[in-house]
C-alpha cells in the first residue's frame, strides 16, 4: 500500500456504509498483576485486579472518552487491548482477529492500524534523532519509506500544525505542546484507523492544550479516524468524546453518549465524579450542588465483593435499606440497560440531572 | 475592601543566578491579602506563582536574589532573621504545599507532629490538652474517627488524608495567612473536593486569609474573592473573581478562560493561545505576551505595560489596549486555527 501524501488523502474508510460496525470490540478483558513478597523468594502472594471483566466497542470515526481516577485501570486497559502486555484473559477483536491470542510478530502488521500517544511527550520522544527521524521511524520499520519519504514526513509534520523546515531540530528544541504535536505525527505516519491516546494534554498547560485538543478533532475529521481518548480530566472528555465509558477499580461502571452521560449520569460513582469537577465560572461554580465522597478508593489487591463503589457510595450509605444494601454487598452489579437507556453497572441507578447549559 | 491588609507585598522581584545568565522569575508584583480574605493567584508553569509564595516565606535558596517588601502585619519581612522568621512562620503565616509528604515527617505519628506545632509556640500547653486540641483539629479538617488517627502514621494515610493533617498543622496556632501552594494538584478530583472543602473549613474556623496558588480556573472560580493573573513574571490582570471570569481586561486572561474546555459548554472550538510562554532568561523589552497576542501593535514590543486601572475599583489590567477587550470574547479576539503558528522551533 503506497501511503499518499497526508493531507490530501481521503479517509482511509469513507464513513457510509460501515458506519455503525464497530472497529474494535473489546470483550471481557482482564488484567491482573502479580504482587509478589520483598523476601529473597519472590513468592506471588496476591493479585492487583487492575481491569475486570471490561467490554466496549470503538465505532468508525468515533472518539471513546475512557475516564476514571488513579488507579482506576484505564491506562492498563489501553495498553492491553494494544496488546502491549499480555492479557490474562478476554478477547479485543481487530479486522476480524483477536488481538490477544497474537504473537509479538503476528501484531506487527496490525501495529499499522493501531496506534498510541503518550501522555508525557518528554519521555517518548528519543533525545538523540532528529524530528524529522523520530517521524520517519515508522514508516522505516514498516518498509514504507520509499522514495518519496522525506516529503511524507514534511507533510505529517505540517499535518499536525508544525513548520517543516523545523524537521531537522531534536527534540529538546521543541515546547511541550510542540512535542506532543511530534508524538501525534509519528503516530499517523502509517495512516492508522485507530489511535490509543493516554492522557494526552495532561502534561500540558491549559493554553497549550487547547491547540491540540482542536487539532485532535480536525484530524479525525480529516483522515476518518477513531480514538480510544483515555483521560482523567472530564472537561477535556467532554469536550471531545462522542461517547464516554466511566471506570472504578478495574470496572465500567457507566457508558454512554457524551450528552446523555454529562446531563443526566446514572451512576453515583458518575454523579460524584461530574459534581466534583469544578466549573470555571464563578456563580455557576458557587450555586452547584456537590456530592462529596467519604472515604478513598479501595487497594486493588483486595476489592470489596458485589458492587465496588460500595464503600464510598453516598447512595449505600444513606439512601438504601439494608435488604438493598445486602444485594449491593453480594451481587456484582453487571453493565446493563436498566431503563434509563443506557448500560449502568448499580443495581440501584437513577439518573440525575447535574449540570445546566448556561444562560 | 476596607479590612485591614493582614500580608503586603510590594515590587516584589526575585532573580536566580545561573550559568547562563540571570532568570528573572518574578519581575515587579504587588498586592495586598486583606483579613480572612481568600486571593487566588493564577498563572501556568514558570510564571512565577510558586516563587512569589516561597519569597514570601522566605524559603528560596540563598542563591536566590530577592528585592521589594513583604510585610506582615506591618512588619518587613524581607531580611529577616531566620529565627525570627521561623517565629513568623510558626504564628503567623502557614504553608500548604503540593506534595503533603514533603510537609509531613515519615517517622511520627500525625498527632505528634500536630502536638509538636502547638506546643512549639505555646510553652505553656500540656501534652494532654494538645493532644485534645489536635483531635479536634483533624474533625475540623474532616478526618473520620480522629481519636484513632490522631495515632496514624503518615504512610498509614491516603494523599487526601495526609493533605489534611497538613492543614491540620497549618490551623493548629491560629495563623492570620494560609498560604497554599497547589494544595490539591496531585489529588483525584473526588479527593479535591474534599480538601477543598476541609481547607474552606479551616478558614472558617480560624478566619485566616488564603493565599490560593494554583493553575486551576476552577478551583479559583469556587474559592477565591479576589484573583491575580500571573504572566512571565509579573501581574497581569488582577480583580475581583467576577471581573476576571466575566469581564476579562487582558488578552492573555481572556485566551486562558477561552481555552478552557468546560463540561457545561461542549459546543465549539476552543481558543488555544499560539506560542509559549517567553524564556526569563533574556526577556526582550515590551509586553512579555506580544508575540501570542493577537491585539499586539508596535507600542507593545517597545514598551511593557504597567498594571492599571480599567475603570472599575480593584480591577487592573496590564495591556495597553485593555479598553479593546469590553464585551469582547474569546473567539473573537483569537483565531481558533488547530496550528501551533507562533514561537515555532524554540524552546522555552
Amino acid at each position: 500500500m503506497t501511503a499518499p501524501s497526508a493531507a490530501a488523502a481521503p479517509p482511509s474508510d469513507p464513513a457510509g456504509g460501515a458506519a455503525d460496525r464497530p472497529v474494535l470490540e473489546v470483550r471481557d478483558l482482564v488484567k491482573h498483576f502479580p504482587v509478589r513478597s520483598k523476601s529473597v523468594i519472590r513468592r506471588q502472594i496476591g493479585e492487583v485486579h487492575a481491569v475486570c471483566g471490561v467490554s466496549f466497542d470503538i465505532r468508525a470515526n468515533e472518539t471513546l472518552g475512557l475516564v476514571g481516577e488513579s488507579g482506576s485501570g484505564k491506562s492498563t486497559t489501553a495498553r492491553t487491548l494494544l496488546n502491549l502486555q499480555p492479557a490474562t484473559s478476554g478477547a479485543v477483536m481487530f479486522a476480524g482477529r483477536d488481538l490477544t491470542k497474537l504473537s509479538r510478530a503476528d501484531m506487527r502488521p496490525l501495529r499499522r492500524e493501531l496506534q498510541i500517544v503518550f501522555q508525557d511527550p518528554y519521555a517518548a520522544l528519543d533525545p538523540r534523532i532528529s524530528v524529522n527521524e523520530i517521524v520517519a521511524e515508522p514508516l522505516r520499520i514498516h518498509r514504507s519509506f520509499g522514495a518519496d519519504g522525506r516529503g511524507q514526513v514534511r507533510e505529517l509534520l505540517r499535518l499536525v500544525g508544525l513548520n517543516p523546515e523545523h524537521g531537522n531540530r531534536y527534540p529538546h528544541e521543541f515546547s511541550g505542546g510542540q512535542r506532543q504535536r511530534i508524538g501525534i505525527a509519528r503516530a499517523l505516519a502509517l495512516r492508522p484507523k485507530v489511535l490509543v491516546l493516554d492522557e494526552p494534554v495532561s502534561a500540558l498547560d491549559v493554553s497549550i492544550q487547547a491547540g491540540i485538543l482542536n487539532l485532535l478533532r480536525d484530524l479525525q475529521e480529516e483522515l476518518g479516524l477513531s480514538y480510544l481518548f483515555v483521560a482523567h480530566d472530564l472537561s477535556v472528555v467532554r469536550h471531545i468524546a462522542h461517547r464516554v465509558a466511566v471506570m472504578y477499580l478495574g470496572r465500567i461502571v457507566e457508558v454512554a453518549p457524551a450528552a446523555r452521560l454529562f446531563g443526566s449520569p446514572a451512576h453515583p460513582y458518575t454523579q460524584a465524579l461530574i459534581s466534583a469537577i469544578p466549573l470555571p465560572d464563578p456563580r455557576r461554580e458557587r450555586a452547584r450542588r456537590r456530592i462529596l465522597l467519604t472515604g478513598d478508593v479501595p487497594n486493588p489487591i483486595s476489592p470489596p465483593s458485589g458492587c465496588r463503589f460500595r464503600t464510598r457510595c453516598p447512595k449505600f450509605a444513606g439512601q438504601l435499606t439494608e435488604p438493598e444494601r445486602n444485594k449491593c454487598v453480594d451481587e456484582v452489579p453487571e453493565l446493563v440497560d436498566r431503563g434509563t437507556g443506557a448500560p449502568v453497572a448499580c443495581h440501584y441507578a437513577e439518573p440525575l440531572h447535574l449540570l445546566d447549559s448556561p444562560a | 475592601m476596607t479590612e485591614p491588609k493582614v500580608l503586603e507585598v510590594a515590587d516584589l522581584t526575585v532573580e536566580f543566578p545561573t550559568e547562563d545568565g540571570v532568570v528573572r522569575a518574578v519581575r515587579g508584583v504587588s498586592w495586598t491579602l486583606g483579613a480572612g480574605e481568600t486571593l487566588g493567584i493564577v498563572g501556568e508553569s514558570g510564571s512565577g506563582k510558586s516563587v512569589t509564595s516561597l519569597a514570601v516565606m522566605g524559603l528560596l535558596p540563598a542563591a536566590a536574589r530577592v528585592r521589594g517588601s513583604v510585610r506582615f502585619a506591618g512588619r518587613e519581612l524581607l531580611g529577616l532573621s531566620e529565627e525570627a522568621l521561623s517565629d513568623v512562620r510558626g504564628q503567623g503565616i502557614s504553608m500548604i504545599f503540593q506534595d503533603p509528604m514533603t510537609s509531613l515527617n515519615p517517622v511520627y505519628t500525625a498527632g505528634h507532629q500536630i502536638i509538636e506545632t502547638l506546643r512549639a509556640h505555646r510553652r505553656g500547653m500540656s501534652r494532654q490538652a494538645a493532644r485534645e486540641r489536635a483531635v479536634e483539629l483533624l474533625d475540623i479538617v474532616g478526618i473520620p474517627s480522629p481519636a484513632q488517627r490522631v495515632d496514624s502514621y503518615p504512610h498509614e494515610l491516603s494523599g487526601g488524608m495526609r493533605q489534611r493533617i497538613v492543614i491540620a498543622i497549618a490551623i493548629a496556632n491560629d495563623p492570620e495567612v494560609i498560604i497554599a501552594d497547589e494544595p490539591t494538584t496531585a489529588l483525584d478530583v473526588t479527593v479535591q473536593a474534599q480538601v477543598l472543602e476541609a481547607l474552606e473549613r479551616a478558614t472558617d474556623e480560624t478566619g485566616a486569609a488564603l493565599l490560593l496558588i494554583t493553575h486551576d480556573l476552577g478551583v479559583i472560580a469556587g474559592h477565591a474573592d479576589r484573583v491575580g493573573i500571573m504572566y512571565a513574571g509579573k501581574l497581569v490582570e488582577t480583580g475581583t473573581v467576577e471581573d476576571i471570569f466575566y469581564t476579562p481586561r487582558m488578552p492573555y486572561t481572556l485566551g486562558l478562560l477561552g481555552s478552557l474546555p468546560r463540561m457545561d459548554r461542549p459546543e465549539g472550538r476552543l481558543t488555544p493561545i499560539a506560542g509559549s510562554p517567553p524564556s526569563l532568561l533574556n526577556l526582550p523589552p515590551g509586553c512579555p505576551f506580544t508575540p501570542r497576542c493577537p491585539l499586539a501593535a508596535d507600542v507593545c514590543d517597545a514598551t511593557e505595560p504597567p498594571l492599571i486601572g480599567t475603570g472599575r475599583p480593584g480591577h487592573d489590567a496590564a495591556c495597553h489596549f485593555h479598553d479593546r477587550l469590553v464585551d469582547a470574547a474569546a473567539g473573537e479576539v483569537f483565531a481558533t486555527t488547530s496550528a501551533d503558528a507562533g514561537g515555532e522551533g524554540s524552546a522555552p
